[in-house]
């Protein structure tokens, strides 16, 4: 059955599944929101949708890929990565996304997501840091913020958790940008850069989970109000000051942009060009 | 040297010659990480994929090269991989998804001595069983089982041509010997050459909506290479014939039964084995791998001392050909088979499964170490009487 959206989602329908509609997530995640944005990305990015693949890895996040009108893979835990450079690499025309969680990428996946942005490859990794494993039912995970009670954690979580854009920019990103899901506008500028820039683009994209807030006790509407409003847009602020601390104003924009280093793609099809000709 | 090998005859390493027979089949994309005694695979696709147009990447590990090999066939490329034992483990995981997603890819395994770590340097038999079943759930694969160099090159090429009609995993079990080896290898005239492509959907791109990625009508759905406008979606997860997720039982049975139908169906057409004086034989003797040039000196010694022997070679352990091991069995001719491999007991259990009537024995060896002949011959004369 497909499901008949609001006029107001009217440029943006053509670009989804509707027809797997109503999506697998809980009232008020946050998901659904980057899944709007995104599609409102692909379609102001002037890129025609059958030149947008999506990969997605396992996880809520992970379902993203299955309700896009676009080429979308939903491969295994924490594989998205390197699945996308193949694509990359194989028709490097193509505008290859990655859409995942924070455990998906940064813990399962960890190591593909330092060596891509190593390589910078030409590929846009949107990682949504909820904080938690929710699917698997409320875990602690690499993102959790330090002191939060999961069902791992339940005597208050004792790791550090990454500070993603710092990690990323270490590892080389040529574009690295932190919104929440309710900072669309923002949101969607990013991920439009994210599309121009030749090389490796992360934008981390702070989502509620309701999860996260049920095994810390708290409202999901409170966890709504910190991330919509105790947070400070500063773009030029120093990485180390975006570690995420409970209580703490949450510190968003566009940190980084370095467009002095040629893409992995760039420079393997150079060699092709050479080895070809010689 | 530039373009594809031209044909002719050539004095190549094994690895090496496998790695040219992928360019001729038409692999344009090449991932992988360095493994004794697999890495010149990668070191001559490292300087020969650019010379043809592919693409050539060292992953950070084997799960990423599986996996960006995986997203290149996803984009229509013939992609691969090597590797070894170790390798292959890490691999598992993608190999389930590749059989899933009806993924072809080509994953060659240059098998070292195990368990673990074992002796990366010696060569060993033991990835059988891990071959086969080494990722969870029910899937089917074809994993061929070179003897010698030339046969690296040809079961390569086929492996690509499998892979392509299947659209499947398909892995090339050799090993250290047959690796590094150099040997002579005849390269086919291209008109000689038959290569197979992945078939392609008839509906055109427009129409995308109307495009099943796993049109259970057909054994092999036709592929849709990503940026081809059909906007397909693939998922690991349990998927109806759109490829979207459903979890039910009827869409559980239909995608599964398919998944392995795709080669049990085929094969007979797809298995293939080797067999020298069965006519009057009272004993098999099953080897297969570089093993095979022991077993078949050991059996032209115990002929010539009127041991009444044969050889019973598989050249594909996955599908393996039980009817042929079955026939001989029922023929009621043959008293014994006697399975000598570079493992524990991973062929003997698959030849245990087809015989009913005639002893089945097994001769281990340890892993690392080729069986002289003469150890072969040995054991032939104590189990078999003149």
């Amino acid at each position: 059955m497909v499901a008949k959206l609001p006029p107001v989602y009217k440029d943006i329908e053509p670009l989804l599944r509707t027809e797997r509609f109503p999506t697998i997530w809980c009232p008020a995640c946050g998901i659904g929101l980057l899944l709007k944005t995104f599609a409102k990305a692909i379609v102001e990015s002037g890129i025609p949708p059958e030149k947008h693949v999506v990969v997605s890895g396992i996880g809520c996040t992970g379902r993203i890929a299955g309700y896009l009108r676009v080429d979308s893979y939903h491969v295994t835990h924490g594989r998205a990565i390197p699945f996308a450079i193949g694509i990359k690499l194989a028709k490097p025309e193509l505008e290859v996304s990655v859409i995942s969680g924070d455990g998906d990428i940064c813990s399962i996946g960890g190591n593909h997501f330092i060596h891509a942005a190593r390589r910078n490859h030409d590929i846009n990794v949107i990682v949504v840091n909820n904080f938690i494993y929710g699917m698997t039912g409320g875990q602690m995970g690499a993102t959790t913020p330090k002191g939060a009670r999961t069902m791992t954690s339940p005597y208050g979580n004792i790791e550090e958790p990454f500070n993603i854009p710092l990690l990323a920019y270490a590892a080389g990103a040529s574009f690295v940008a932190r919104w929440t899901v309710f900072h669309d506008k923002q949101l969607l500028e990013a991920i439009l850069k994210a599309f121009e820039i030749k090389g490796f683009s992360v934008i981390e994209v702070l989502s509620p989970c309701a999860i996260y807030a049920d095994r810390n006790n708290m409202d999901m509407l409170q966890l709504i109000r910190i991330l919509r409003t105790n947070t400070r847009v500063k773009h030029d602020a120093s990485l180390e000051e975006l570690r995420i601390e409970p209580g703490k104003p949450i510190i968003l924009g566009n940190f980084v942009e370095r467009r002095d280093r040629p893409s992995f793609e760039e420079l393997i099809y150079g060699i092709i060009k050479k080895c070809k000709r010689g | 040297m530039g373009g594809l090998l031209k044909p002719g005859v050539y004095f190549m390493e094994g690895n090496e010659a496998c790695a040219e027979a992928a360019l001729l089949a038409g692999c344009r994309f090449y991932a992988g990480y360095p493994i004794t005694p697999s890495s010149e695979v990668m070191h001559h696709m490292a300087r020969r994929m650019p010379e043809v147009g592919g693409i050539f990447i060292q992953a950070e590990d084997e799960i990423a090269s599986i996996m960006a090999a995986l997203g290149a066939s996803a984009a229509g490329l013939k992609a691969m991989t090597a590797t070894s034992g170790p390798g292959l483990s890490l691999m598992q995981e993608s190999i389930g998804l590749a059989a899933m997603l009806e993924l072809p890819v080509v994953i060659v395994d240059i098998q070292r001595a195990g368990p673990s770590t074992g002796i990366p340097t010696l060569m060993g038999q033991g990835d059988i069983m891990q071959s086969k079943w080494g990722s969870h759930g029910d899937y089917e694969l074809v994993a061929y089982l070179p003897s010698n160099p030339q046969e690296l090159f040809d079961m390569t090429i086929e492996a690509f041509n499998t892979a392509e009609e299947y659209r499947i995993p398909v892995i090339v079990l050799a090993d250290k010997i047959i690796g590094q080896m150099y040997g002579r290898i005849r390269v086919p005239d291209p008109s000689e050459l038959k290569l197979v492509e992945r078939k392609r959907p008839t509906i055109p791109p427009e129409k995308f909506m109307e495009y099943l990625p796993f049109d259970s009508r057909e054994l092999v759905p036709p592929f849709a290479a990503a940026g081809e406008g059909y906007r397909l979606h693939m998922t690991g997860l349990m998927h109806d014939e759109r490829g979207y997720p459903n979890l039910s039982k009827e869409a559980s049975w239909r995608l599964v039964t398919r998944l392995v139908r795709k080669i049990r169906e085929n094969a007979k057409k797809i298995a293939q084995w080797d067999e020298i004086a069965l006519d009057d034989a009272k004993y098999v003797l099953v080897a297969f791998g570089s093993v095979t040039g022991s077993a078949k000196y050991a059996l032209r010694a115990a002929r010539s001392k009127g041991i009444k022997i044969g050889l019973f070679r598989p050249k594909t352990a996955w599908p393996f050909p039980g009817w042929r091991i079955e026939e001989l069995d029922k023929s009621g001719e043959i008293e014994k088979f006697i399975v000598i491999e570079v493992n524990m007991g991973q062929m003997y259990h698959v030849i245990r499964e087809y015989v009913k009537n005639a002893e089945v024995i097994h001769i281990p060896y340890a892993p690392g170490y080729l069986p002289e002949p003469s150890f072969i011959l040995e054991n032939i004369e104590k189990l078999c009487t003149r």
